[in-house]
């Protein structure tokens, strides 16, 4: 379903704030794999699901989703391919249109946008369904600004759009890290379910190394642009915290000294 | 009192007219988010169009129809100035709008001054009978909202509406930003240069500068429909009609505070000043919000 091949991304080459991000990344995801992505701040987390997304381009190196190399198409063409989540909750929808209104861009994902009106009576009744399943009172506000929204309800509805148009890939950039614990749990249980109930294939980026051990079917570690360590199927089930902050300090020779990730366990 | 009444008569078919180019205001800068700058020149751009294309003999309909094109191609080269060649839109509205002058003053084979004579010419509007000319202004203005109706609720229109609202999600859900952005501005343009071909019939000629300034006007008058109307429109066709409303307003304040002694060569400076208030007071009451509940929170410490 996925394959990155060997993507290389340095940004503001050349100048003092030279950053390599990405040095020579490989991965290759079947259809129904769930990844897990964890590693310390600037391990290139982001910028690899970034560059899958075409947020830029990559230096060296190809994306092939499902059997179409993406590499050189920009990101409102991927989109066909991706429902994204990104960690800002204000990131992934449009404060100032409804609900509906919402749903309706999200639902043409990948589709022509002409000038039919945008959103049938049938769609609406559609969402008000699918927003029910979220739990949480939002079929009965179709018409409400999502910028009145809480973060953890526009992140739910966020996913909701991701998945709504079934996605190749989805792709969840630290998706529950700006919400309460609580928040963030639902918010996961839902993702959850619908990778489970759509049988998506999905990569989630998450600084809560409980979280990536329990869900999921393999697991990566990111260092510098590399991807040091990944684990599937019985060794991943079977790893603990511990064992990821040891093999994380046999690999990088540095203890994962990242404040949020020790406090989140 | 119905002379009283009669002497804004003139302010009102002004101000629909001025209301008209407002909606194209409010397109690129309430819907997309951009300061759109060319407006200056497209105003004047489809003033001298239609006055030279009538004067040429050309049926008053059609050199209104090519008016707007005109205008709409000065957007479609603002667009791609910001898109393509990755220049900030005000910048960019700013070349455009300097490319303008050049390309009116050609259009006016060098004049600065075109006169379009309602006595020789058969043209929809004219100061003359302002009671025909604030109809036909508003079945313009009425027209218009209608279609910008229509298409702001379409599937392009909301991806228009998505891209000034969030550009990362608009791209997310597959939508080309930079090609929404061009649109945007290709309509906004060409109602700006309906609004200023509309402006010369009724004025009875085109002036190379009659459009300078002409982006504060369309902001006071968005601005002044938002902060009386705001409360009570919601609909996007009410939005657009308090735009309108907003341009009439206006231009009755305008006329009031002319009768009132102000001088006609510092009515740009009042208008500036005007406008720069009205963007203020929804700045200094977040500031304020800010401070109030600060001071809530001592207390409540």
């Amino acid at each position: 379903m996925l394959k990155v091949n060997n993507i290389y991304k340095t940004f503001n080459k050349g100048t003092v704030n030279e950053k390599k991000a990405l040095n020579g990344v490989s991965l290759e995801l079947n259809e129904g794999d769930f990844v897990t992505i964890i590693g310390g701040n600037g391990a290139g987390k982001s910028t690899l699901l970034n560059s899958i997304c075409g947020v830029f381009t990559v230096d060296r190196g190809t994306v092939v989703i499902d059997g179409v190399d993406v590499t050189k198409l920009p990101e409102h063409k991927r989109a066909k391919y991706l429902g994204r989540v990104f960690q800002d909750p204000m990131m992934g929808t449009a404060a100032d249109m409804w609900i509906e209104e919402n749903m309706s861009l999200a639902f043409r994902r990948g589709k022509p946008r002409g000038l039919k009106w945008a959103i049938t009576n049938k769609e609406r009744a559609a969402y008000r369904e699918m927003l029910s399943h979220l739990g949480l009172g939002l079929e009965d506000r179709l018409s409400s600004k999502v910028g009145l929204l809480s973060g953890g309800q526009r992140q739910a509805l966020t996913l909701l759009m991701a998945v709504m148009q079934k996605p190749k890939l989805l792709l969840l950039d630290e998706h529950t890290a700006a919400l309460d614990p609580k928040t963030a749990e639902t918010v996961l249980t839902l993702s959850d379910k619908f990778i489970k109930d759509e049988g998506l294939t999905a990569m989630m980026i998450t600084h809560n190394m409980n979280d990536a051990i329990a869900h999921g079917n393999k697991l990566i570690m990111m260092h510098e642009g590399r991807i040091i360590y990944s684990a599937e199927g019985q060794e991943k089930k079977s790893l603990t915290v511990d064992d990821l902050l040891k093999k994380f300090a046999d690999i990088s020779g540095n203890a994962l000294a990242n404040d949020r990730m020790l406090l989140s366990n | 009192m119905l002379n009283f009444l009669g002497s804004f008569a003139g302010p009102v078919a002004q101000g629909i007219i001025w209301g008209i180019m407002a909606i194209g205001v409010y397109i690129t800068f309430r819907i997309l988010d951009v300061a759109d700058l060319t407006v200056d020149g497209s105003m004047a751009t489809g003033g001298v169009t239609l006055v030279v294309l009538v004067t040429g003999g050309m049926h008053v309909a059609l050199a209104l129809l090519i008016a707007f094109l005109v205008g709409c191609a000065a957007g479609l080269v603002t667009g791609v100035f910001h898109t393509k060649f990755g220049i900030p839109a005000i910048l960019a509205g700013i070349l455009t709008q300097l490319i303008l002058y050049s390309v009116n003053l050609r259009i006016t084979t060098q004049r600065s001054n075109v006169p379009l004579s309602v006595d020789k010419y058969h043209i929809l509007i004219s100061l003359r009978n302002l009671t025909n000319a604030i109809i036909v202004s508003a079945i313009f203005a009425a027209v218009i909202i209608a279609v910008m109706y229509w298409f702001f609720g379409t599937e392009l229109g909301h991806s228009l509406r998505a891209t000034g609202c969030n550009q990362n999600m608009a791209r997310a859900n597959g939508i080309n930003t930079d090609n929404n952005k061009i649109i945007g501005l290709v309509i906004s343009n060409g109602l700006v240069a309906l609004s200023g071909a509309l402006l010369a019939q009724y004025q009875g000629f085109a002036d190379i500068n009659m459009g300078r300034g002409a982006i504060v006007i369309g902001l006071a008058a968005v601005i002044i429909g938002e902060v009386l109307l705001g409360k009570v429109f919601k609909n996007f066709a009410l939005k657009l009609l308090a735009a309108v409303i907003g341009g009439i307003i206006y231009y009755i304040v305008i006329s009031l505070v002319l009768k009132a002694g102000l001088n006609a060569n510092d009515l740009k400076m009042f208008s500036a000043l005007v406008v720069a208030v009205f963007l203020g007071i929804p700045y200094w009451q977040r500031k304020l919000a800010e401070k109030r509940s600060a001071k809530e929170d001592k207390a409540n410490a």
